[in-house]
């Protein structure tokens, strides 16, 4: 038991309905280590979100239970803390208003001073200087979602869960927030744990990427370990590290073959769902980069 | 863009204008007083109403100056007090003012935490429903009775009037308007650990404001209604009574003079709520 990860899911199942019916998902086992950037990938309607909301606490499993810190998960926490799809920021309040509503919830006997001033960091943080009294309404999409991550990261919580959080952006916005993402998670050394259904996401962003299979009765096919070290994922020339074509085609041919073919798969395999596979598709076969032509003429 | 807006706000108050003068000049003309053609009526009537109504020659529909006129007297003299059956219209409005205003506070203060209820509750709305689908669309005026009898006193009957009339909109709204609440707004409170209270003070109560105040705007139009009948039933105080009064006094002038006051104060009431709902409106 000592050895057991920050979160541990054990044996996790959902079932909407009556008890007839067949689980989204069930018996999923898998844990996130303190400091590590999980990812889960899967199609939609495999529950993906369900499990996020029951490691923040707003869902209940059929079946199973989450632990952290080796106590089970009975409601939601401000030791972890949540960053929505759709922002969800409170319209009435300003920036400054959203920031401090949770960390006055945090620390329900600071004054009002020491509030804002700790908010005002983390508006910093993410880049909003400046933008403290503009209420939601009047921000872009990308400075939405700059303020729920603030929001997030303004009660130093223990964990970060995102649910898919850059999907509503565009391409370059997305870009520039999951640099900082990066970063800060660096910086603050924070334990998250993300949905996405961007494969380049999750090789950009995670150490660890679990490949969920379709619903319903969904489950954990195997984990993917990223080898590729942080300090070498960056954005702008990701696809020309050495492993990076390995993962990728890895995690593309789960989702579009696998992901669906799975239970035959495993006939008659030894699958064990308490130990899954780890998987290091970019150090088992190391593609070198695809040649990159230069769209101008050499001289 | 900008002066073609101010032509058409130009255009319309012209148009206004003209329609106004239209109504006056048709009145006038309508009000002329006619030719004498003999006595026409029973010398004793015409003895009761004064010569000139029986006589024929002047109807007893009073001209725009006529009204003009009464209407200068009673925004010079509106606070006069000659007797109880003789007061100055200011003071009649605001009898009739401090009964909406009472009748819709306390409604208020009924409707919205009752509202809160039904809303969060599906159990409560599911018990509550037929109460007040059944009781909702029963005429206000349909109470009194009920409530004189019960009540005893003809000035707290009006109020209850008032405030039975006023609870069905704010009760169906402010239930509606929390029923409504994004859930993700609730999730972000749940998330924050924010107590039951913080969150209905700082979630859902700002969430459901607009709608809550749209209530209290359409409440506050139906006591405004209300209460004019309503006074001509209890009689005693207030503008209805006033209306009522010169009714049987035939003073047509004074009536004219009671609906335009009427109006104007209706329509100050639900400016200004409707001020207080753009200031708790949020852009999404």
């Amino acid at each position: 038991m000592d050895n057991r990860p920050l979160i541990s899911v054990e044996g996790l199942a959902r079932r909407f309905g009556d008890s007839g019916q067949p689980a989204v998902f069930e018996n999923i086992w898998f844990g996130i280590d303190k400091g590590e950037f999980c990812c889960l990938i899967g199609h939609s309607g495999c529950g993906k979100t369900t499990i996020l909301n029951v490691l923040a606490g707003l869902d209940s499993p059929s079946d199973g239970a989450v632990i952290v810190d080796n106590r089970e998960i009975d409601g939601p926490s401000l030791d972890r803390a949540v960053i929505f799809q759709g922002h969800a920021l409170l319209p009435w309040l300003s920036v400054m208003g959203n920031i401090a509503f949770a960390v006055s919830s945090r620390w329900p006997t600071w004054d009002r001073a020491k509030v804002q001033e700790h908010a005002r960091r983390f508006i910093e943080l993410v880049g909003l200087k400046g933008a403290e009294n503009k209420r939601p309404a009047q921000l872009s999409g990308g400075m939405k979602q700059r303020v729920g991550i603030a929001r997030a990261l303004s009660i130093q919580p223990k964990m970060l869960l995102m649910d898919e959080p850059f999907s509503a952006l565009d391409a370059l916005t997305r870009g520039m927030l999951q640099d900082e993402v990066l970063r800060i998670c660096a910086d603050t050394k924070q334990t998250v744990f993300m949905i996405t259904h961007d494969v380049d996401e999750a090789i950009l962003l995670a150490d660890k990427i679990v490949l969920m299979t379709n619903g319903p009765g969904a489950k954990i096919a195997e984990i993917v370990v990223n080898t590729m070290p942080r300090n070498e994922r960056h954005r702008n020339d990701l696809h020309r590290h050495p492993q990076y074509y390995a993962i990728r085609n890895h995690l593309v041919e789960f989702l579009v073959n696998r992901s669906r073919a799975f239970d035959k798969e495993i006939a008659g395999v030894a699958y064990d769902p308490r130990r899954l596979k780890l998987v290091k598709p970019g150090l088992s076969a190391v593609n070198p980069p695809a040649e990159v032509v230069p769209l101008r003429h050499t001289h | 863009m900008a002066t073609l807006k101010n032509s058409l706000g130009l255009r319309a108050s012209l148009l206004s204008l003209l329609i106004f003068a239209a109504i006056i000049g048709l009145w006038q003309i309508a009000t002329l007083p006619t030719a004498a053609s003999g006595p026409a009526v029973d010398p004793e009537y015409a003895k009761l109403v004064g010569n000139a109504a029986a006589t024929g020659t002047k109807s007893s529909m009073p001209t725009p100056a006529d009204i003009a006129v009464t209407i200068w007297g009673h925004l010079t003299d509106p606070f006069y007090v000659r007797g109880s059956n003789d007061k100055g219209i200011g003071i009649q409005l605001a009898y009739s003012l401090g009964r909406v205003l009472l009748g819709f506070g306390l409604a208020a203060l009924v409707a919205v935490p009752l509202g809160f209820l039904i809303g969060m509750s599906p159990l409560v709305y599911r018990a509550l429903d037929p109460f007040i689908q059944i009781l909702k669309p029963v005429s206000p005026l349909a109470w009194m009775p009920l409530a004189l009898y019960t009540i005893k006193d003809s000035a707290i009957s009006s109020i209850f009037v008032i405030f039975i009339c006023s609870v069905w909109p704010m009760l169906i709204n402010t239930a509606f308007g929390v029923a409504s609440v994004r859930k993700e707004w609730l999730n972000v409170a749940r998330t924050l650990e924010v107590g039951p209270f913080r969150t209905a003070f700082k979630v859902i109560l700002p969430a459901a404001a607009p709608t809550i105040m749209t209530g209290m705007r359409i409440s506050i139009g139906i006591a405004w209604l209300v209460i004019v009948a309503a006074e001509m039933l209890v009689g005693g105080t207030g503008i209805g009574y006033f209306v009522w009064n010169e009714w049987n006094n035939l003073s047509i002038a004074n009536i004219v003079t009671a609906i335009l006051l009427i109006g104007l104060v209706g329509l100050a009431l639900d400016q200004g709520l409707a001020r207080i709902t753009k200031l708790v409106t949020y852009p999404e």
